[in-house]
């Protein structure tokens, strides 16, 4: 699939932004967002991932989907470095709403002020919004 | 300019696909291309043949279908979306076609602009 593709775009590099705004096992967005960013990661773009609203929980530590009898992807953010997607923002005003901060999420990322996250989104070429 | 469209709810439940269809055609009146409209999440029941509204109402399937048909328009369904939610090959409507989520990540860099149609 990505073969036949780099053929024709080779060497065009996007920004591409997946923002995720909704709590991980409420819905499938969670889920079916990050099955995306791990496809995109097969395309050498220039991807990042913007969590807020109540996407900040989707990070979080210490969850148990198995109760849900859900399938557990938290430990897939984790693994997300090893596909080159290091951007991780999060916006602060979201994580202050919700009592949490950066040590509440398992995995590093860039905790940003809204306004920051403004021009963030600004700046990319392709915004998919989850 | 060149539009990307991607839809990431069902038909009648919400309005997303009603937005994407309407603005697509808008977007055609005035010159714009719409090469290609990605169905993810429960978007992609709005590529079953089986629905049957209501008469009075709006059949949100066909017009699919025959706007991808007058345009050339490349209605693409994501499979793993797909399949969790029981949308096969055999259900397909007119125009519409079964393929992976690296057809969505094309059309963002093909593209001028990628417009999101969801919740």
């Amino acid at each position: 699939m990505s073969d036949e593709f780099e053929d024709d775009f080779s060497g065009e590099i996007k920004r591409f932004m997946f923002v995720n705004r909704k709590a991980p096992h409420g819905t499938i967005y969670a889920l079916e967002s990050l099955e995306v960013v791990l496809i995109s990661a097969a395309f050498d773009q220039d991807v990042s991932l913007a969590f807020l609203d109540d996407g900040v929980f989707q990070l979080r530590k210490g969850q148990n989907a198995n109760v849900l009898e859900m399938k557990n992807f938290a430990p897939t953010y984790r693994a997300l470095e090893g596909y080159d997607i290091e951007k991780l923002y999060v916006e602060r005003e979201s994580l202050e709403a919700r009592g949490m901060t950066a040590d509440d999420l398992v995995v590093p990322v860039e905790v940003v002020d809204r306004a920051r996250m403004a021009e963030l989104m600004a700046d990319q070429d392709v915004v998919m919004s989850f | 300019m060149q539009f990307g469209i991607l839809i990431n709810e069902g038909p009648y439940q919400h309005q997303a696909s009603d937005s994407a269809y309407l603005f697509t055609k808008a977007a055609l009146e005035q010159g714009h291309e719409v090469p290609r409209i990605f169905f993810y999440m429960d978007g992609v029941n709005n590529a079953t043949r089986l629905q049957e509204p209501q008469q009075d109402d709006r059949n949100i399937v066909r017009r699919w279908s025959q706007l991808a048909e007058t345009h050339g328009i490349d209605l693409v369904v994501c499979v793993a979306a797909a399949l969790r939610r029981g949308i096969k090959d055999e259900v397909l409507a007119p125009g519409f076609r079964i393929s992976g989520l690296g057809q969505l990540v094309e059309i963002g860099i093909q593209a001028d602009r990628l417009v999101t149609f969801g919740d």
